[in-house]
């Protein structure tokens, strides 16, 4: 085979582009870890919230009757998936809170008038950081359950709940920066973040199955996101692995593990392709 | 050589019309100032040259390419010091350095040579490694003129580089700015400070409500004002009549010229004079005509003068008029993407 002058230009091009797209993207990663360091209450209460909701709700609810809850010993052992996904899908949604302050103190154009390479940058450093944090907080919660004696994931769980976790946080990640660039300033943000916290943590299966609940609001569970992380969670805290077995009874039909993960996926497909636009022009 | 020129230049915000077909030159190796009040044009004019904004027609060209297809290869040939200084509290002054030179991906080695060099040069050394959120304006003022430099860029763009500075801060700021200005880096300065403008400018030009005015160099728009310049009160409040009345006496004496109203200073009246004979033979026809004169004064021109000349009212009185008129709000959204 022959290798032409324009192939190895467009090879050494490419290779360039790589080099500088990877030492911008961790410079920016890198700055968001400074932060963190030096200021990491959001670390700590990220972490201590849910910890909090663990004890208080595994002790409030400790009488639960046991039948309630399908393949769960106790109500702590039952809330534990709900409160590793509560915690990644609530550090998840904070995303969009440094991009949005970039851009209310200008350093965001600061960004944009460096000759970046690609500014998918800004996001892909945001992206990592977000996981990365979130992921720390979930596993977090992990090692405190298991202290508690809510028990530990078999190494296919442990796999499982990674690739649940990643799939929500990318989803949310994706669309908290959207909002990040749609709203007009923090407090928006803020508030959007306020509001959908909780109602979208109770109307999920992490503190009571669909069974436990109202119709309508087993119909809200069943097409919440969070449910769709939580059933993979806790089916890999309670039985061994098999994605055949049917996690969700919704009012609309049967789901397994499989069905949750590809509709997690599905979802955070879908969000990229809807705030591609939006970035696009916004970092344009 | 032109290093930057703006063809025909437009941008609207809503019903806000920032720029009316703005057009300049700015040769290679000067040091280019824009000057006019707040609220004139000269931020959104950078804010397109340095590609953060798309103008709504116009034509845009930054070392003979167009800046608004080429925007990748614009933006590595300049450097942007923005009004409101961004810089991140959490990082140190040599963090935030780093930072920038990888943004512009600039090896290690030069990196900190450059980074180095910008330090002692700027005097920084003393407080680049403390937080950027303990900084005073002068010391952020300096560090954000260091990022835009480290990567030695062929054009600086300095959008109000020196506004609320303490003196040593702006004494720094002006000497490099010189210093470059003679190494032949092409320099575009927007400020409302006219000695600013006077001791920095090799070229200039004033903008008022989105576009040219008057351009040239300092000393070239001061003399073509054609003599000293002189304000006179006959009343320390007169009106508008009074004025006219006056306008019409004294615009008809030989060697006085382009005689203004300045409503905003009581009525006085600002005009030109050949020579010192003028004065006196204008004293004669005034009191002729039973007018006192409350108050003379006569100076060499300013480029507050010319500002005056082109526009009918003074510098500070075009910021003052259009302070009541800031839409903070609008203002806040040009600044955010």
């Amino acid at each position: 085979m022959t290798i032409t002058n324009s192939s190895l230009h467009q090879e050494e091009h490419f290779r360039n582009d790589l080099g500088e797209i990877i030492q911008e993207t961790s410079a920016l990663t890198w700055r968001l870890f400074i932060q963190l360091i030096r200021r990491p209450s959001t670390l700590f209460a990220g972490i201590l919230q849910p910890l909090i909701w663990l004890l208080l709700f595994a002790a409030l609810f400790s009488k639960a009757p046991i039948d309630f809850l399908p393949g769960s010993s106790s109500y702590g052992e039952f809330l534990g998936a709900g409160l590793i996904v509560f915690t990644a899908f609530s550090g998840a949604l904070n995303a969009g809170l440094p991009v949005m302050f970039d851009r209310e103190f200008g350093f965001l154009n600061r960004l944009l008038v460096a000759p970046l390479s690609s500014r998918s940058s800004i996001v892909i450093s945001s992206v990592i950081y977000i996981t990365t944090i979130s992921l720390m907080q979930s596993f977090a919660i992990m090692a405190t359950s298991a202290l508690l004696g809510y028990g530990w994931p078999s190494f296919g769980g442990f796999l499982l709940i990674a690739i649940t976790l990643l799939l929500l946080i990318f989803a949310i990640t994706g669309l908290s920066l959207g909002l990040a660039f749609i709203l007009p300033g923090h407090i928006e943000l803020i508030a959007i973040i306020f509001i959908a916290n909780l109602p979208v943590l109770f109307a999920s299966t992490a503190l009571a199955p669909i069974s436990f609940m109202p119709k309508w609001l087993g119909w809200i569970a069943s097409i919440n996101p969070l449910t769709f992380a939580i059933e993979p969670i806790r089916m890999a805290y309670n039985n061994s692995v098999d994605m055949k077995l049917v996690l969700i009874n919704a009012p609309y039909g049967e789901l397994n593990g499989y069905s949750c993960l590809v509709i997690l996926f599905i979802l955070t497909v879908g969000l990229f392709f809807l705030i591609r636009p939006l970035l696009n022009r916004k970092l344009a | 050589m032109f290093f930057i020129q703006l063809k025909d230049l437009f941008k609207s915000y809503g019903s806000v019309r920032a720029l009316n077909g703005l057009n300049l030159k700015v040769p290679k190796g000067s040091l280019y100032g824009l000057l006019g009040p707040n609220g004139a044009g000269k931020s959104t004019a950078l804010r397109i040259i340095c590609t953060l904004l798309q103008p709504d027609s116009g034509d845009v060209q930054v070392a003979g390419k167009n800046a608004l297809l080429e925007e990748k290869e614009t933006r590595r040939r300049l450097g942007y010091v923005a009004q409101d200084v961004a810089i991140d509290k959490i990082l140190t002054g040599r963090e935030l350095l780093q930072l920038q030179g990888d943004l512009y991906h600039l090896n290690k080695n030069f990196k900190k040579k450059r980074i180095d060099e910008l330090i002692q040069r700027l005097e920084m050394k003393e407080w680049i490694d403390r937080r950027c959120g303990s900084f005073s304006g002068g010391m952020k003022r300096r560090l954000d003129l260091a990022s835009g430099l480290l990567h030695e860029p062929e054009l600086l763009i300095l959008d109000e580089p020196t506004v609320g500075l303490d003196i040593e801060s702006r004494s720094v700021i002006w000497a490099l700015l010189k210093e470059l200005r003679n190494n032949e880096t092409t320099i575009l300065l927007s400020s409302h400070y006219l000695e600013e403008v006077d001791e920095l400018a090799d070229e200039m030009a004033i903008i008022d409500k989105g576009k040219v005015i008057a351009s040239g160099k300092p000393e070239d728009l001061k003399s073509e004002l054609g003599g000293d310049r002189v304000t006179l009160r006959v009343r320390e409040f007169s009106n508008s009549l009074e004025a006219e009345s006056v306008r019409k006496l004294i615009k008809n004496i030989n060697g006085v010229s382009n005689v203004v109203i300045n409503k905003k200073q009581g009525y006085s009246l600002n005009f030109l004079v050949s020579s010192n004979d003028v004065i006196s033979s204008l004293s004669d026809h005034l009191s002729q005509e039973n007018f006192e004169v409350f108050a003379l004064s006569h100076s060499r021109p300013s480029l507050d003068d010319v500002y005056l000349q082109a526009t009918g009212k003074t510098l500070m009185d075009a910021e003052l008029e259009l302070a009541g008129k800031r839409d903070f709000k609008l203002e806040n959204k040009k600044s955010m993407r």
